[in-house]
């Protein structure tokens, strides 16, 4: 019932405040040399609305954001604001216009604190503009908080809150500033669900005080519950611009597409096997001799997938490093298919059946500049065919490359195309191709959708499930919710290099998993181990 | 789909335009330096290529820089600066020396191979040092193998006036400011032995050694799996470690595999042309044209091949030139204006990448 009357209010506010488009970009052409970043885009953003631009990535929405932020000239079309016809040559035009961006990437000095970084660049001056008029400064971010409902207290030091809080000082930094139209970057990628939930209320009640705003996402659950209007775009054209109460995630995922997608995985019902991976009391340092993972624990079984899950830098990457044998073991002890691997270099734990698809993918996961054939055999080239007593084979490995390319239908001309020139997507394919090849008893997939759009999600997605099918263990290491949710048996929840808990994933809720990420306890009865 | 030839285009387009940049620029300087580019470059050539045996005079003057240039492409392919040529040079050459005294009533047909390994593996010691250090402590190759090179130039130069000093093998020998000769039977074979028409060239089978070298370096490279996991090393050591490839390992292997090539020159110069080793005040230069050459010659062993027999052309060139009444440093300027071409488009392309990989983090971070 609320959420009806939540839509009511808004239609009320609708018919009062959308009396005028505050933004209108028209015919809008952006031409990278060799790409159409944006092809005669048409976008408005009415007085007091949240507007969602949705699109995959590459379709277009930062380029066409920058445009309207001044950080790029468009090569064609008009851009209006508040009905005047303005050309936005640089971010300090727009902030003038009133137009103000939080971006994905906080820029914040750290140990300043949320007073001085919201002032940074536009201090009250004292003293004949040689000091700082602090009070005022507090004073006025102070008020604005209070204006807004942003809760924030001035005189804390950036390095001393959470990420939730840290956003919160973007958009009071661009209130400051006197905007009244605000674009967010995927402003969702770094928080927890209940961080989530805050958002939207401080958007909600941004947009009540007349602020209008524009979120540039991919995450389509989030579209549905903090937007009043959708425009979608797909390969730098608008498809469609919609009303958020008439549409439905499968439609959005198909007009974002331009195909029908499946956003639910299949998982029947399964029991699991044996233990394959069995990690015990482990401990782990991080690059600055830190402690990382603090005395971690957990058993992966044959045909299971088990997820940690976790907000960003809480020892993932350690772990994961340390299973695959890059990072030293402090101490306790990691068994695969029973084998003590410890202490085992990468080379010797791969040849135990370990597949891994690593988390940064261009650094880790492939050889850039090396073609895809000869990505293709990384990690088994030293094997039969792909070579004899030290000579390669190359027409054996570019075989390969070619039945891989085939089978797990990667878009490259050939396969003697560098794995630089290919998009995010397809050099997952490339990786997943080549892990699954050796059939591995264990797959550690790390942020495996990482970046990637909708279509490819999906068949990463699949892949894994398949995993588990096949009777393979698989661990997933993954910061994002739906995901976890959606493919794990079990979900392990870490924070601060502890598992805080390991729900069954019927148990589990995105509530239940939100508190853990933030290193809160469950009631009694809540964990299931 | 593109074919071999326009691969091999691609990767070798950039030198060939740079050369001959190199010889426009070049051209510039000798009119206004008041002469006629047309005689100078008659010359040049004339001196180089003329005749067989000009052309042999540029076959031995490139056969050491082949192997300094072999050592330094092939470390640069596991993504080491190698500028410790030199010293693994001297390390070459000293040892060469060595082993030449030391099994002196040897056939040449065994001690030839003989020093030519020793040569190897005491340059391969010398680089592998610094590969060593670089793997285990992160001291970074470019320190340690000038360290290196001024280590192995004084010690080569104390060995000189007191262990391996006519003086002291000789007996009856007065000192000198050289070493013992190689025995008369480890005398590499003179091309003109062979073809008469050679006649005074100073060329000697060595130069069949460097390209054997180059060719070997190029199977080895491109064709076995010790190439594989140099290269994906050089090319990303993060994804390498993740494919189960050693860093460290490899970072080893190569610097001893291009300090062995640096070893190699400095034995066949013995063996071919010096026949002992001198007091120098200063390092050969060798090792340091070897990097020119690796450059010009794109880091590609048989780039390095024609790379080296540019740079042979236009040292032994030189000299005709000045005949010629033009100063032979215009060839210094012609090489000059090719590195600069190269490694400014290098600096270009490294820009471009850097650029590159922004765009797509700021793709992503769409």
């Amino acid at each position: 019932m609320e959420s009806l009357d939540l839509t009511l209010e808004y239609v009320m506010k609708g018919l009062v405040l959308r009396l005028s488009n505050v933004i209108e970009m028209k015919e809008i052409t952006k031409i990278f040399p060799g790409v159409v970043a944006n092809d005669k885009v048409n976008f408005s953003l009415e007085k007091g609305e949240i507007h969602v631009l949705l699109g995959e990535n590459g379709a277009g929405k930062t380029t066409l954001m920058n445009i309207l932020y001044g950080l790029y000239q468009p090569t064609s079309g008009d851009i209006y604001v508040n009905g005047e016809k303005n050309a936005i040559k640089s971010p300090t035009t727009a902030i003038k216009l009133g137009i103000g961006m939080v971006h994905q990437h906080f820029m914040l000095v750290q140990p300043f604190t949320i007073a001085e970084n919201i002032v940074l660049g536009n201090e009250p001056a004292k003293a004949g503009g040689f000091r700082i008029d602090m009070k005022t400064a507090i004073d006025n971010v102070q008020k604005i908080s209070d204006e807004f409902g942003l809760a924030v207290d001035p005189n804390i030091k950036i390095q001393d809150i959470s990420v939730g809080m840290q956003q919160r000082v973007e958009i009071l930094k661009a209130l400051y500033r006197g905007a009244e139209i605000l674009i967010l970057d995927e402003p969702t990628a770094v928080l927890t669900p209940q961080e989530i939930d805050e958002l939207g209320d401080i958007l909600k009640n941004l947009t009540k005080e007349g602020k209008s705003i524009i979120l540039i996402t991919h995450k389509l659950k989030e579209v549905l519950s903090m937007s009043d209007r959708i425009t979608v775009i797909r390969r730098g054209q608008v498809v469609d611009t919609l009303n958020t109460s008439e549409t439905d995630a499968d439609s959005l995922a198909e007009l974002m597409v331009g195909r029908k997608v499946k956003l639910t995985s299949d998982r029947t019902e399964k029991q699991a096997g044996s233990v394959i991976l069995s990690v015990k009391n482990l401990k782990i340092k991080d690059s600055r001799k830190l402690e990382a993972i603090r005395d971690v624990s957990f058993d992966v079984r044959a045909g299971e997938i088990l997820a940690i899950a976790g907000v960003d830098g809480n020892g993932q990457r350690e772990l994961v490093e340390a299973l695959n044998g890059l990072r030293k073991i402090e101490s306790g002890q990691v068994l695969i298919s029973n084998v003590d691997t410890t202490h085992l270099h990468t080379k010797d734990i791969n040849e135990i059946g370990v597949g891994h698809i690593p988390e940064d993918r261009q650094k880790r996961g492939l050889v850039m500049e090396y073609t895809l054939a000869e990505n293709m055999i990384l990690g088994y080239h030293k094997k039969a065919p792909f070579s004899k007593n030290g000579i390669m084979n190359y027409p054996e490995v570019h075989k390969h490359a070619k039945k891989l390319i085939t089978e797990f239908d990667i878009r490259t001309p050939n396969e003697n195309v560098k794995a630089k020139s290919l998009s995010g997507g397809n050099q997952q394919k490339v990786i997943i191709a080549r892990e699954f090849y050796i059939n591995p008893q264990l797959l550690i997939a790390a942020q495996p959708t990482r970046g990637l759009d909708v279509g490819s999600i999906e068949f990463v997605h699949k892949r894994l499930l398949e995993q588990r099918e096949n009777n393979k263990a698989v661990l997933l290491v993954s910061l994002e919710l739906d995901e976890v949710l959606g493919l794990a048996d079990r979900i392990a929840v870490i924070y601060q290099g502890k598992i805080v808990g390991i729900l069954d994933a019927k148990d589990a809720t995105e509530r239940k998993l939100g508190i853990m990420m933030a290193g809160g306890q469950l009631g009694e009865g809540d964990v299931s181990a | 789909m593109k074919t071999r030839f326009e691969k091999i285009w691609d990767s070798f387009r950039l030198p060939i335009f740079a050369v001959i940049l190199g010889f426009v620029v070049g051209a510039i300087c000798i009119v206004i330096a008041g002469s006629n580019p047309l005689v100078a470059y008659a010359a040049l050539f004339q001196g180089s290529l003329g005749s067989i045996t000009s052309f042999g005079e540029t076959l031995y003057k490139m056969t050491p820089i082949v192997f300094t240039g072999l050592s330094v492409a092939l470390a640069f392919r596991c993504g080491l600066f190698n500028i410790g040529a030199e010293g693994q040079y001297i390390a070459g050459s000293i040892v060469a020396i060595v082993t030449g005294w030391v099994f002196k009533d040897m056939p040449g047909i065994i001690l030839i191979p003989m020093i030519l390994i020793m040569g190897i593996i005491a340059g391969g010691i010398w680089g592998g040092i610094a590969g060593y250090l670089k793997a285990r402590f992160g001291v970074h190759e470019v320190i340690t193998t000038i360290m290196l090179n001024y280590i192995a130039l004084h010690t080569s130069n104390y060995l000189v006036r007191t262990v391996l000093n006519p003086e002291t093998l000789i007996p009856g020998s007065i000192r000198e400011a050289f070493t013992v000769s190689v025995p008369e039977q480890a005398k590499l074979i003179k091309l003109n032995a062979i073809l008469p028409q050679f006649t005074y060239s100073s060329a000697h089978i060595g130069i069949f050694i460097a390209i054997a070298a180059a060719i070997f370096i190029y199977f080895l490279l491109f064709k076995t799996t010790v190439g594989y996991e140099i290269r994906s090393v050089g090319l990303s050591p993060d994804a390498a470690e993740y494919g189960g490839i050693s860093k460290q390992k490899n970072t080893i292997l190569a610097m001893f595999l291009a300090g062995g090539l640096s070893g190699l020159a400095g034995a066949v110069q013995v063996t071919g042309l010096i026949y002992s080793v001198n007091q120098v005040s200063m390092l050969p230069g060798y090792g340091f044209t070897g990097i020119s050459v690796a450059l010009v010659g794109v880091n590609h062993p048989l780039g390095v091949l024609a790379s080296g027999l540019l740079f042979g052309i236009l040292d032994n060139g030189a000299r005709q030139m000045q005949l010629a009444g033009i100063p032979k440093e215009i060839t210094g300027i012609i090489q000059a204006v090719i590195l600069i071409f190269i490694a400014g488009e290098l600096i270009v392309k490294f820009i471009s990448d850097r650029n590159k990989k922004k765009a797509i983090k700021s793709k992503e971070v769409e």
